[in-house]
């Protein structure tokens, strides 16, 4: 910090700021480019695929926090994106209902997707604020279940740990989906008390008729904050420690570093941006299932942060885009080839059977995942220099 | 089950009854997890799969005796039907076992035991997917033809106890016993027992490992295909092969392993019971609609308090 103080330039307040806003900026206008240059030109589906791939960015990043980072081993992820869902999902619902009398689109130019039609309104709506408030309350419910789970890592290591995450999210799947019918009246729900609307969920069915807020500028925003986030965590004095517990525990606490605490911090940090993974899908859906978000669902972003690379925040990044884009292609693949086969014989759907050989093969020919613990950048440094 | 108005003791009884029937299935599956675990040290994720492999070979095996005999039209099961449909569901999973073993986890024997965890999930998803596929098992429930008839053997306290109950209980039963006898009183159960203790030491003295392992992967998944087969039996509907019923069964016999104490055999047995009493005590008395989230929250509970289990012993870890 001396060092720093005595060079000529802005004052270090002024240096802090930047470096705590810039990214801020940068998010917002890589959120603003997807929203006003790519979606128009891209087209309704393929901003669509954009918006899954950012969402399964987030969840794999999230994960990458806490199965690469700590080297703890979480299989119930889909279980915090369920809650952060949910919880999201309830305060826009109903709070649509109190504030603007029905839960309708309220927003803004930014919360509107074109494929709807042509919009005439403000920049940010009312709704805009509501959503961002359910998405930050959808992070903060999985975060508090986050530091729940958390805490029997303190006493589990490796695959006791997983089975306990499996059945946190199987716990938090059954309670979700017993919960009550929603309400869909603006009367009943005025005369109903809030702590009571919490528990009116949908149950089984799901939870319904949730105004479609997500666009490609809320989830791009989102994404370029985690990246960041989870980017200067491994570069910090709060990375190291995770990655310190991640090579040798004991070790790791010899050193200082106060291993339950930063585990419990690594759990919080991953469910949080969970939440607000599902928090995103759930206004982009419309609607959000506990049935859906099941063990499967965790599957799929653990495959995701394997492959990319257990602690690598760029690999975990390309693989959750490569295996988002992945299904679609296969689509396309296996839907020409079955054209031309006899109906009998045509082929099925291969993405969980390719997903799991990968799987299996990896873990034998590179258990670190493509990336190990590095980034795509760091890799270019180990070649050779270009010539210029 | 019929819930309105009958009395409590009846009630008592059946709940037992299911209870014990599903305690036994827990119990042959939590075996596997637990010879496994004593041996390798890690959970074999996939272990859930050959479960519903052997459920899969049974209903295959089933449909394919009946339609030899016939019998579909004349209305009789033949009697080889049972011992048949069970061995060779016993036999195909066992192969299977052995496979997974030589290829997915031998490569790994040296490796973290993240990776071999994994790995097993890796398996464990290939064998729910391959069998989603249509050429093997399809991607649509089934239903299990009846091998037994529907004859009622006694009624207890007014319940009433059909064949297919007493075999449910009763097979795990004579399994565990057989298993006993393996484990203690033949020269594999003492190799198997030498190499679960220390494997180098058993290496050193002469054991086979590898044939040791290969024989514990055959053995627990043999016994896992008995407890399919016994689910077939009595549940007859089957979800199709990567339904979640099937992964959270595995994982309730998982729960029964760890809550007995884990890498302990007999731990295994009386936690397969103790869980499934459990679950249906939980379901007939309290909340149906959380059955599994008793389960999970006995496995907290276990691993916060007890993590060694009722039976196990607690390991000290060495620097």
């Amino acid at each position: 910090m001396s060092a720093a103080a005595h060079r000529d330039g802005p004052p270090a307040v002024w240096a802090h700021a930047w470096r705590s806003g810039a990214p801020l900026l940068v998010a917002v206008g890589v959120g603003l480019l997807m929203h006003f240059a790519v979606q128009p030109a891209v087209g309704a589906f393929k901003a669509r695929v954009l918006v899954d791939i950012g969402i399964n960015v987030i969840l794999a990043v999230s994960l990458t926090l806490v199965n690469g980072f700590t080297g703890q081993f979480s299989i119930g992820h889909a279980g915090f994106m369920a809650l952060g869902g949910y919880a999201a999902g309830a305060l826009s619902y109903y709070g649509s209902y109190q504030l603007f009398g029905a839960a309708a689109f309220n927003g803004g130019v930014l919360s509107w997707t074109a494929s709807q039609g042509p919009f005439h309104g403000p920049w940010v709506g009312g709704g805009d604020l509501l959503f961002v408030a359910a998405c930050l309350v959808g992070g903060l419910v999985a975060a508090g279940a986050g530091y729940l789970v958390g805490l029997p890592s303190l006493r589990l290591r490796g695959d006791y740990l997983a089975i306990v995450t499996l059945g946190f999210g199987e716990i938090v799947r059954v309670v979700l989906q017993s919960t009550q019918t929603q309400l869909s009246q603006a009367a009943e729900v005025a005369a109903t008390p809030w702590p009571l609307l919490t528990l009116k969920l949908g149950g089984a069915l799901g939870f319904i008729g949730l105004p479609f807020y997500t666009t490609l500028f809320w989830v791009y925003l989102a994404v370029a904050l985690t990246l960041t986030v989870a980017i200067r965590l491994k570069r910090s004095s709060y990375g190291r420690a995770f990655l310190a517990i991640r090579e040798d525990e004991v070790a790791a606490e010899a050193l200082g570093v106060h291993t339950t605490r930063y585990k419990v911090r690594a759990f919080v940090l991953a469910a949080f941006l969970a939440g607000v993974a599902g928090a995103l899908y759930a206004h982009l859906v419309g609607s959000i299932n506990a049935g859906e978000l099941g063990f499967q669902k965790s599957f799929e972003v653990v495959i995701m942060v394997v492959l990319g690379g257990m602690g690598s925040v760029s690999g975990s990044t390309l693989a959750a885009i490569v295996l988002t884009l992945l299904p679609e292609l296969l689509r396309t693949v296996t839907g020409s080839v079955n054209t031309y086969l006899p109906p009998a014989y045509e082929l099925p759907d291969l993405r969980m059977i390719i997903y799991s050989l990968a799987l299996i093969l990896m873990m034998i020919l590179r258990p670190q995942g493509f990336f190990g613990l590095r980034e795509i950048w760091d890799w270019r440094v180990r070649r050779r220099p270009r010539p210029a | 089950m019929d819930t309105q108005s009958i009395d409590p003791l009846m009630k008592l009884v059946q709940t037992l009854l299911d209870g014990f029937a599903v305690g036994g299935m827990y119990a042959l599956i939590a075996l596997g997890y637990t010879m496994v675990y004593g041996i390798l040290k890690f959970i074999n994720f996939a272990h859930s799969d050959v479960f519903t492999l052997g459920a899969w070979v049974s209903w295959g095996l089933a449909a394919r005796a009946l339609r030899l005999e016939g019998a579909a039209d004349a209305g009789g099961t033949p009697v080889w039907a049972v011992p048949v449909v069970l061995l060779g569901a016993m036999l195909l999973c066992g192969t299977v076992g052995f496979l997974i073993e030589r290829l997915a986890y031998k490569p790994l024997r040296a490796a973290p035991r993240l990776n071999v965890l994994i790995t097993a999930i890796g398996v464990s998803l290939l064998l729910q997917n391959v069998g989603q596929l249509r050429v093997v098992f399809g991607p649509y429930p089934k239903s299990m033809p009846a091998l037994l008839p529907d004859v009622t053997l006694l009624y207890v306290a007014g319940v009433r106890v059909p064949v297919v109950d007493v075999l449910v209980i009763g097979l795990p039963l004579v399994l565990m016993l057989g298993l006993e006898w393996l484990i203690f009183r033949t020269r594999v159960g003492l190799a198997m027992r030498a190499v679960s203790y220390n494997t180098q030491t058993a290496a050193l003295m002469g054991v086979n490992v590898n044939r040791v392992i290969s024989f514990t992967f055959v053995l627990g998944s043999a016994l896992a295909a008995a407890a399919g087969f016994l689910y077939a039996l009595k549940y007859v509907g089957l979800k199709q092969p990567a339904d979640t019923t099937w992964v959270m069964l595995g994982l309730k016999a998982f729960v029964a392993a760890v809550v007995g104490g884990i890498g302990n055999v007999r731990g295994a047995m009386l936690g397969g019971f103790a869980i499934g009493l459990l679950e249906f005590l939980g379901v007939a008395y309290l909340e149906p609609l959380y059955r599994d989230v008793y389960v999970f929250a006995v496995l907290i509970l276990v691993l916060l308090l007890r993590p060694a289990g009722i039976l196990g012993r607690a390991a000290v870890e060495k620097v």
